[in-house]
C-alpha cells in the first residue's frame, strides 16, 4: 500500500518543489539584475526622461546624460584615480599573493593552517574601525591623500581573495610536472617560469582583475583617507547630494560596468576559487 | 657507467619511519625493480635517489659520486612518473626536447634526438600534438621518449603503467624491456605488480616497511624467499605455510607427513610449499577439498589443511569434486621452512 501512495505522491511533490526552484531563480534574478537594468536605462536616457514618468522600457540611447557626467568638473581626474589606485592595488595583490599562494600550495611549513586562517581573519576587522587609526597614521607617514597610500589599504581587502585564487590556481596544477622539470634540467626558479606559469597565467590574470575591481568598488577607505585625490567612489559619494539624479545614475553606471565585465570574464577562476565546480 | 650505490639511507616523515637504513647497490646497466605493497616505502627510496626527497640520513653515489646533496639535474638521471607528467602546455616534439634545450644542445642535435626517440617509442606521428590529445598509453610513450632523449646514465620509473588498462601494459611491458636494455642505461623501477617486476627485473628488491627484504634475481626470489613475506607477497596464488612440529632431531610432522628438515632448537617452525609443486598421490598431507577452480592449463584446488587454507595447482585432467580427500605430496627439493618468531628462511 504504502509504495503506491509514494508513487503518487512523489510527482505532486516533485512538481511543488519544481516550481519552488522557478520561483526563487526569477525572484533572485529580479533581485540581481534590476538595479542593473535601471541603472543602465537611466544612464542611456536624455536627463529630461530621467526625471520623467512612466518609464520607457527601452532606453532611448541619449547620451546627454553620460556626456554631461563625463565633462563634469572632477569626474576626468576621479576617473584617472580610480584607475591608478585599482592598478597599483592590482600589482600589489598579485606581487604580494601570488607568492604566498605558491607556497601554501607547494610547501609544507609550520604554522600553515594558522597563516591561511589569519589571511581570512583580515577580512573579519570591519574598514570603519580601522578607518581612523589608519587616517592618524597616514597623515603622520605622509601616505594621506596619496594614491599608493589608497592602495595599501585596498591590497589588504584584495589580498586575501589573491591569496586563495592562487593557492587553488597553483594546487591545480600536479607538483609531477615541476619535478619532471627539475630532473630534465631546470632549476626551481626555471622549472616555475617554463612550467608553472604559462599554466597559471591565465589565472593569476583573473585574480589581479579581481583585486582591480575590489579597490575599484571600495568607497568607505577612498572617502575617508583621500580629500584631493578623490577616486571616482568617493567623489560620487561626495556630490551625491547635491548632483542632479541623471548623473547619479550616469556615475552609477560608470563604476559598475566595468567592474561586471571583469567578474564575468574571470568567473571561471573565481568559481573555482570558491569550490563550484567550472562551468 | 653507472652503478648505483645507497648506503644507510633513511628517512623519516615527522615520527612516522618510511625508510630504515638501506643498502643497496646496483650495477652499471643492470634492470633493479622495487617491489612492494603500497606504503612500504619504494617510491620515497626512488625519489631520493632521483633527489625530489632528501634522506634524513645515509648516502646515495651514482657513477662513482656522492650525490644526495645535489639537486634532481646534476644528477645524470631522467625519470618516467605514474601519472607520466607530460607538459600540457607543450607539444609532443617540445616535451621530448626540454631537456635538450636545457642542456643548450644545438637545434640540428635536438631534432635528431627527438625524431630518434619519438621513431623509438613509435610517436613520431604525433610529435605536433598536445598532451590534450593523447591517450594515457601514447601519454606514456611521450614520457619514456622524453627520459631516453636525455641519454641518461640512470632512467628512474615509478610505477609507469599502473594507469594503463591490462592489455596496454602487457604491451609496454614487453616494449619497454627490448628499449631499455637496448640504452644500456640502469634502471631503477618501482612497481607493486609482482608479474611486472618478475618479467621485466634483473634484481628484485623486496620491501616491506621501509625494510629490503630480499634482493635477488626473480628465480631466486621466487623459489628461495628469504622470508615468509617474500614468500606470501611473490606467487599468485602465494606459498602455503603451516606449522611443523618437532619429530625428531632433523625431522618435522606436517599434516600427517614426516619430513627431514633443519635442524632446530625450536619445538614448532613453519613449513612451506608452492601450490604448483605439490602431486596427488597415496601418501602425503591429508587435505579436505573446499573449492575446485578450472582455469584451462591447470586446476586451482583450494583444500583445507590442518584447519588452514592450502592451495594445489593440479592439472587440468584431475578428477577432483568438493568434499575429496586427498593426500597432496610436496616435491622434497621445493619445500622451505622458516623460522615463526624471526620469519626468516631456515
Amino acid at each position: 500500500m504504502s509504495t503506491v501512495e509514494l508513487s503518487i505522491a512523489a510527482p505532486e511533490a516533485r512538481k511543488a518543489g519544481n516550481w519552488l526552484l522557478v520561483a526563487t531563480v526569477i525572484l533572485l534574478c529580479i533581485w540581481v539584475l534590476l538595479p542593473i537594468y535601471l541603472l543602465i536605462v537611466n544612464a542611456l536616457s536624455s536627463p529630461e526622461e530621467v526625471t520623467a514618468f512612466p518609464k520607457r522600457f527601452f532606453p532611448s540611447f541619449d547620451f546627454g546624460s553620460l556626456s554631461f557626467f563625463i565633462n563634469f568638473a572632477g569626474v576626468a581626474r576621479a576617473l584617472w584615480n580610480s584607475v591608478l589606485v585599482a592598478t597599483l592595488t592590482m600589482l600589489l595583490s598579485i606581487g604580494f599573493g601570488a607568492p604566498a599562494g605558491y607556497a601554501l600550495s607547494r610547501f609544507e611549513f609550520p604554522g600553515k593552517e594558522t597563516f591561511r586562517f589569519l589571511v581570512l581573519m583580515t577580512r573579519a576587522f570591519p574598514l570603519p574601525l580601522l578607518a581612523l587609526p589608519l587616517a592618524v597614521m597616514f597623515i603622520r607617514t605622509g601616505l594621506d591623500d596619496t594614491a599608493i597610500g589608497l592602495a595599501l589599504v585596498h591590497t589588504t581587502l584584495a589580498l586575501p581573495f589573491a591569496v586563495l585564487i592562487t593557492f587553488s590556481l597553483f594546487s591545480g596544477i600536479p607538483v609531477e610536472l615541476e619535478e619532471a622539470a627539475w630532473t630534465l634540467g631546470c632549476t626551481r626558479l626555471q622549472a616555475f617560469r617554463k612550467i608553472i606559469l604559462p599554466l597559471a597565467l591565465p589565472g593569476i590574470a583573473a585574480s589581479a582583475v579581481f583585486a582591480f575591481t575590489i579597490s575599484w568598488n571600495e568607497v568607505f577607505a577612498a572617502a575617508v583617507l583621500t580629500i584631493e585625490n578623490r577616486t571616482l567612489t568617493a567623489f560620487l559619494l561626495q556630490s551625491l547630494g547635491e548632483s542632479p539624479l541623471y548623473l547619479k545614475f550616469a556615475g552609477g553606471a560608470a563604476l559598475v560596468i566595468p567592474a561586471l565585465i571583469f567578474i564575468f570574464t574571470v568567473r571561471k577562476y573565481l568559481f573555482a576559487m570558491w569550490g563550484i565546480a567550472n562551468r | 657507467m653507472a652503478e648505483i650505490a645507497i648506503k644507510q639511507v633513511a628517512k623519516r616523515f615527522g615520527g612516522f619511519t618510511a625508510l630504515h637504513s638501506i643498502d643497496l647497490t646496483i650495477a652499471d646497466q643492470e634492470f633493479m625493480v622495487l617491489l612492494g605493497a603500497s606504503g612500504c616505502g619504494k617510491t620515497t627510496l626512488l625519489r631520493i635517489v632521483a633527489g625530489l626527497e632528501t634522506p634524513s640520513q645515509g648516502e646515495v653515489w651514482i657513477g662513482g659520486r656522492r650525490v644526495d646533496h645535489l639537486p634532481p639535474r646534476e644528477r645524470g638521471i631522467a625519470m618516467v612518473f605514474q601519472n607520466y607528467a607530460v607538459f600540457p602546455h607543450l607539444t609532443v616534439f617540445e616535451n621530448i626536447a626540454f631537456g635538450l634545450r636545457m642542456k643548450k644542445l644545438p637545434q640540428q642535435e635536438v631534432e635528431g634526438r627527438v625524431n630518434r626517440t619519438a621513431e623509438l617509442m613509435h610517436i613520431e606521428q604525433l610529435l605536433k600534438r598536445y598532451s590534450g590529445q593523447l591517450s594515457g598509453g601514447q601519454r606514456q610513450r611521450v614520457a619514456v621518449a622524453r627520459a631516453l632523449a636525455m641519454e641518461p646514465d640512470v632512467i628512474l620509473m615509478d610505477e609507469p603503467l599502473s594507469n594503463l588498462d591490462a592489455l596496454l601494459r602487457l604491451e609496454m611491458r614487453a616494449e619497454l624491456k627490448g628499449v631499455l636494455a637496448a640504452s644500456k642505461t640502469t634502471t631503477i623501477y618501482v612497481t607493486h605488480d609482482q608479474v611486472e617486476a618478475m618479467s621485466l627485473a634483473d634484481r628484485i628488491a623486496v620491501m616491506h616497511q621501509g625494510h629490503i627484504v630480499q634482493a635477488a634475481s626473480p628465480v631466486e626470489v621466487y623459489r628461495n624467499p628469504a622470508a615468509r613475506f617474500v614468500g606470501s607477497f611473490i606467487g599468485n596464488p602465494p606459498m602455503n605455510f603451516i606449522l611443523a612440529t618437532k619429530a625428531a632431531d632433523g625431522s618435522w610432522t606436517v599434516a600427517g607427513l614426516t619430513l627431514p628438515g633443519p635442524k632446530s632448537d625450536k619445538q614448532t617452525i613453519e613449513f612451506a610449499i608452492r601450490p604448483e609443486d605439490v602431486d596427488t598421490g597415496t601418501e602425503g598431507l591429508h587435505a579436505t577439498v573446499r573449492v575446485v577452480e578450472p582455469l584451462g592449463p591447470h586446476t586451482l584446488v583450494t583444500c583445507d589443511v590442518e584447519g588452514g587454507l592450502f592451495r594445489a595447482i593440479l592439472e587440468s585432467n584431475a578428477t577432483v569434486a568438493v568434499g575429496d580427500h586427498l593426500r597432496l605430496l610436496p616435491k622434497p627439493d621445493r619445500i622451505r621452512w622458516f623460522d615463526p618468531e624471526t620469519t626468516n628462511a631456515l
